[in-house]
């Protein structure tokens, strides 16, 4: 298998607060990574680094086989223009925590912007592929309602529908569930599931323990800016070998 | 519930049964200081109204007379012109401050900030009257501002110019306020949309067009609503550069025949009348602008 994402050496600072200290991570095409770990331990940041939303200060990732924010040519590395970074987002889906749907558009509006405005599809093309996701995540009926009408899970289907519209190579799930109702959280996760038994590229920030043990391939958990173990979920989760695992697992299982 | 489906049990105390209040008579509170205020609120109003009707101080007949004169019109024209022109012109070059503004560039910001600063702190009439001189001491300059032909047909050349410093002048004063309404709406749109835009890889322009401004308008449009309602009535300064708008030819009109009073009231009932014309169109955009928002 070849490496979908590939992360080296990369490191991130906000101001004096170092997020970041040398991650190292690769992700085959194909494989569903999660990626577990206390608050404020970096999870979030490295996802949105993969997609360019945070910049990294030092190291580098590399998406299907391309560099993210630089082009390299002979030996050096030159900053990509926005709009380049752009083209460049359009291959990756990211999901928001808090779904960030454009509450003034429509869920069918919220699903074709971006193939629309960015790859250009033309409008009809983009309509019904969009109406083939709505029905894919259960919302075939909601097509036309506004954000505002639907309960968290919807949106955030709605929302997973969305960044499915650009058919990324790569999706980056940004702690889907955190925001939604108990009650909610299966039906996100069982959209998730489906895509990854359909073998999506994804990486999931999560706290949904159980859910890591039936769908990753991988897990990692992360502490205090670095990845402190990774491994099948077996290994990861049922025999962790380091303590700062063994302490998170005891307080969440 | 499921307590109520519960089946009695025998040790509960027998309950007496509820009393039907169905067949009673509800009164209403009374609040008779009400009745006082409204009493006494009604005789004031009244008496402003007889006021109005039987004072002949009003001179209604003349008030009719003038006030679909045609020279009343072609001032209430004028009028709708400079308002026009002042809020395009202001908020056109508004929006460019705001985005200067908010801008990563330190000069752009600074730029901007300046002429911010500058805008607000000097006196509208003060502006108009300097720029009323500047057209004067430069009479080859052209600021590129598009007239009607139909404005051509009725001023001189004399009044062009005129007209085009008072156009000036209230475009470049509203632009500073617009600036920071505008950069008002645009901060208030939530991060999670441009980072969602920004995910999605919709193109700047678009992100902008789409996603920040049509979201932003909802805190833009009822300070933009003010400004431009607040406008149309300060277009009544620049009755000091002699330009034939409401205000100045009211004035004109009574400096001639003396009756001060009711050509005051043509004035008032015309700022009133397109007024609340603002204020309706103001209802529509903005209900337009509040799709997708629960209140």
């Amino acid at each position: 298998m070849t490496a979908m994402v590939d992360i080296r050496s990369v490191h991130k600072n906000f101001g004096s607060l170092e997020v970041l200290r040398g991650i190292d991570l690769e992700v085959s095409t194909g494989e569903v990574a999660v990626v577990l770990g206390p608050s404020g331990s970096g999870k979030s940041t490295l996802l949105r680094t993969i997609n360019h939303l945070e910049k990294v200060d030092s190291g580098w990732i590399s998406v299907a086989g391309s560099l993210v924010g630089y082009r390299r040519r002979n030996d050096k590395l030159y900053e990509l223009r926005e709009r380049d970074i752009l083209k460049q987002r359009t291959r990756i889906g990211f999901v928001f925590q808090n779904f960030n749907l454009f509450p003034h558009l429509t869920v069918l509006e919220n699903i074709i912007e971006a193939p629309v405005s960015a790859l250009r599809r033309p409008r009809k093309q983009a309509v019904e592929s969009a109406e083939r996701l709505l029905a894919r995540v259960g919302l075939e009926d909601k097509a036309s309602a506004y954000p505002r009408q639907l309960s968290g899970g919807q949106q955030q289907r709605v929302a997973i529908a969305r960044a499915l519209a650009l058919e990324p190579e790569l999706l980056l799930f940004d702690e889907p569930t955190s925001a939604l109702d108990p009650e909610l959280v299966g039906e996100v996760l069982d959209v998730i599931k489906d895509l990854a038994d359909q073998g999506t590229t994804m990486i999931v920030v999560t706290h949904e323990i159980g859910f890591a043990r039936e769908v990753a391939d991988t897990v990692v958990f992360m502490d205090e800016g670095r990845i402190v173990e990774q491994g099948t979920p077996t290994e990861v989760l049922d025999h962790p070998r380091h303590e700062r695992t063994k302490a998170f697992l005891s307080k969440v299982l | 519930m499921s307590l109520t489906s519960d089946p009695p049990t025998k040790e509960a105390p027998e309950r007496a049964a509820p009393e039907d209040y169905s067949a009673l008579k509800v009164v209403p509170v009374r609040n008779p200081w009400r009745w006082v205020a409204v009493a006494a609120t009604a005789v004031l109003v009244a008496q402003f109204a007889h006021g109005l009707i039987t004072n002949p101080g009003w001179e209604w007949e003349v008030f009719a007379d003038f006030f679909a004169t045609e020279t009343i019109l072609k001032a209430v024209w004028i009028t709708l012109q400079l308002t026009f022109y002042g809020t395009a012109l202001g908020f056109a070059l508004g929006i460019v401050l705001a985005f200067m503004r908010l801008s990563r560039s330190p000069f752009l910001k600074s730029v901007a900030f300046t002429y911010i600063w500058a805008f607000r702190s000097i006196p509208l009439i003060v502006q108009l009257l300097f720029w009323f001189n500047l057209t004067y001491l430069y009479k080859k300059l052209d600021f590129g501002i598009p007239f009607g032909p139909g404005f051509f047909s009725f001023d001189t050349a004399g009044l062009v110019g005129a007209m085009s410093a008072a156009v000036l002048g209230l475009a470049l004063h509203q632009a500073a306020y617009a600036a920071e309404i505008v950069r008002g709406g645009v901060l208030a749109v939530d991060t999670g949309q441009l980072e969602a835009a920004a995910a999605l890889g919709i193109p700047r322009l678009r992100q902008l067009r789409r996603i920040v401004l049509p979201q932003a308008m909802r805190s833009i449009l009822p300070n933009a609503a003010n400004e431009v309602i607040s406008l149309f009535k300060g277009t009544s300064i620049v009755s000091v550069m002699a330009i034939g708008e409401l205000f100045y030819q009211t004035q004109v009109i009574y400096g001639r025949n003396g009756r001060v009073v009711p050509l005051l009231m043509v004035a008032t009932v015309w700022y009133i009348i397109l007024t609340t014309l603002l204020s309706i169109a103001q209802y529509y955009v903005e209900r337009h602008f509040s799709r997708g928002a629960t209140r």
